[in-house]
């Protein structure tokens, strides 16, 4: 395998498929195996153009919503509507969806240039013009100097680039990302996620893209569905998401949360001897409230009488971040890396809440 | 310490010695003298019979070696017949039995991973069936019009065949991402012929060469079924060949089994150059 990892820029000079994104709606997905419900009335509505990432840890549903989107799995109840066709029991080969899997997918046989004009082959494109095609998108993804290579002789990178080449010769009403990142190195993966992110706005293609990375999710999607037991907990844009999560799930999948016991004074929480606005509705019903913090909602200072213990440390680059043991519950909060030094394991400090409002949930009971 | 000491041992020329080609050990040292032995063993096995019975074959009266019996094998009656039915027995064999198991054996994997244990199970069957039952259970059940065409022979080799085919196509499916490769291939617009013609088969190509190698030498070899359903193979040639001179026939049974070994190393170098030269 090639050691070549380097992404080059998507190509500038290079004209893009014309291509315009079709509107995907979902409705009401029920999908069984066996007894497992892996989609379990999942909705959603994506905008032509639009990049929508879905996120959830494993086994929420996500790629069984990506699989009957594409076409590989039927639902036992609910509609795909593109361009307001309902394509449930149209087969995958007639969807005009391209696809990019986790796994790479390229067919071993075929050179780069042959996997990429292999879908032009199949609609019936002469010879010349498929092969300058599927060179143009080659050298769109930046890989015009590899085009006679096959898929062995490419690097991981290298591979998922042409597959996407591959995914957007056929001029796809919807392209779909099954996770196409996750099995290439940190550094290949930064890379190659902004050039699918300057495609796909180049191209304005309607983009579903599955993840189980929040910060892959965060950074690339224009809006953001958060899946839980086959539904969608919250579809938001990555900052309301962020900021604004709808339910405890998301809020502790999206970002780290600590959960911190708090005593209720009207529409405020006390946090740290200071009182913090409750954002949302509070729990209707709840006796005891939790805090649900971000490490950034807190900050930590040093006291030789303060009621935390430093329990544990990890540098992050610019920050540090510290778990900080008080009052039976574990805080999350990063400081300067450059000011870490001050907090060593067993220090004891104090913490402030700096967050304007904070989420709370129904305190969970001791386990 | 003790790597300094080490370090030192290796210094100057007994380190440029280790590395200098022409004083690098020989290929029978490196090799451990009880794989020399083993191999020896294996081949004086194959060798010694062959040697044996191109002896009795070629060695005239006198004690000396002549190529003379070669001249007589063409004058025996029926030898290019049933070469030539062997061949179209090879090749219809090959061609039935890989148009039904490449497809049924991608399903499997596919469609019913569970069934594989079973498709085991089942390919396992003819071989552990005696010849003589095959063909006395498939006689009683052929109709008339196909009893008396050769290609019955060829449907029986078929089943004689499953089980190798089955293994070897088994193996090829499963060093690859199947289920990946058809749904990408399925993305892009390709039906299930286009797929397993255009995408499975090319890649399955040496699994598809060692089933048909073990095909031909199948039906190359076969004796029992032809011989009680009166088709005159090659190797029914051999038993019954109307030389009256027991050298020929064993000198025809030598070159067959020369020719055999001769286009399976020819396939399996063929597959080795493409493949070879692709990478390259």
């Amino acid at each position: 395998m090639s050691m070549d990892t380097q992404s080059p820029p998507v190509t500038a000079n290079v004209t893009p498929p014309p291509m315009s994104g079709a509107p995907v709606i979902i409705e009401n997905l029920t999908r069984r195996f066996g007894t497992t419900k892996a989609l379990d009335g999942f909705s959603l509505h994506i905008e032509p153009g639009e990049f929508v990432a879905l996120l959830g840890p494993s086994g929420c549903g996500k790629t069984t919503a990506l699989r009957v989107l594409a076409g590989f799995e039927r639902p036992d109840v609910g509609k795909v509507l593109v361009d307001g066709h309902d394509v449930v029991h149209v087969p995958a080969q007639k969807r005009d969806m391209g696809m990019v899997f986790q796994s790479y997918s390229l067919f071993p046989n075929m050179s780069a240039r042959d996997n990429v004009a292999f879908g032009l082959q199949l609609r019936h494109q002469r010879g010349a013009q498929r092969r300058s095609r599927a060179n143009e998108l080659l050298e769109l993804v930046g890989l015009a100097e590899h085009t006679a290579k096959y898929p062995h002789q490419l690097s991981g990178g290298q591979q998922q680039r042409v597959a996407l080449a591959r995914a957007l010769a056929i001029e796809p009403r919807v392209l779909l990302l099954d996770e196409p990142l996750s099995a290439l190195d940190a550094k290949v993966r930064a890379e190659l996620r902004d050039q699918i992110r300057g495609l796909q706005k180049r191209l304005m293609i309607t983009t579903v893209f599955v993840t189980h990375d929040q910060e892959e999710a965060l950074s690339m999607a224009d809006r953001v569905c958060v899946m839980s037991r086959g539904r969608a907990e919250q579809i938001a844009t990555p900052a309301e998401l962020y900021s604004k999560p709808s339910t405890e799930f998301v809020a502790q999948f999206v970002g780290i949360s600590s959960r911190v016991h708090v005593e209720r004074t009207g529409d405020s929480v006390a946090l740290f001897g200071r009182d913090v606005r409750i954002r949302g509705a509070a729990p209707e019903g709840a006796e005891s409230l939790d805090a649900l913090l971000r490490p950034e909602d807190v900050d930590v200072v040093v006291a030789p009488t303060g009621l935390g213990i430093v329990t544990h440390k990890s540098f992050l680059g610019a920050t540090t971040r510290l778990e900080v043991g008080i009052g039976g519950a574990s805080v999350k909060a990063d400081v300067l890396s450059s000011a870490a030094d001050a907090f060593e394991l067993g220090t004891r400090v104090d913490l402030v809440a700096n967050a304007r409002d904070v989420l709370v949930s129904a305190s969970r009971p001791a386990s | 310490m003790a790597s300094i000491e080490l370090g030192a041992v290796l210094e100057g020329e007994e380190v440029a010695d280790l590395y200098t080609p022409n004083k690098q050990t020989s290929w029978f040292m490196r090799v451990h003298w009880w794989r020399g032995m083993m191999l020896f063993l294996a081949a004086a096995y194959f060798i010694i019979p062959f040697y044996a019975a191109m002896q009795f074959s070629l060695q005239n009266v006198q004690g000396h070696f002549s190529l003379q019996p070669l001249t007589q094998i063409a004058q025996a009656g029926g030898f290019f017949s049933a070469l030539w039915l062997s061949t179209q027995l090879a090749v219809g064999t090959m061609a039935v039995v890989l148009i039904l198991m490449v497809p049924t054996v991608i399903y499997v994997h596919l469609r019913m991973p569970r069934f594989r244990r079973v498709m085991e199970v089942i390919t396992i069957l003819p071989i552990v069936i005696p010849p003589i039952v095959l063909i006395v259970g498939v006689d009683g059940v052929t109709p008339l019009w196909l009893k008396s065409s050769q290609w019955l022979l060829a449907l029986i080799y078929v089943v004689l065949a499953m089980p190798y085919v089955y293994r070897s196509l088994d193996a090829g499916l499963g060093a690859l991402d199947l289920k990946t490769l058809v749904e990408a291939a399925r993305s892009l617009g390709s039906g299930w012929i286009s797929i397993i013609w255009r995408v499975l088969v090319p890649n399955l190509r040496s699994a598809l060469l060692s089933a048909s190698v073990l095909t031909l030498a199948l039906v190359f070899g076969e004796f029992t079924i032809a011989s009680l359903d009166g088709w005159t193979t090659i190797p029914v040639w051999i038993y019954l060949a109307p030389t009256n001179n027991p050298r020929i026939n064993t000198l025809v049974a030598m070159i067959a089994l020369l020719a055999t070994c001769l286009v399976l190393m020819l396939i399996v170098s063929f597959d080795r150059k493409s493949r070879h030269s692709r990478r390259s």
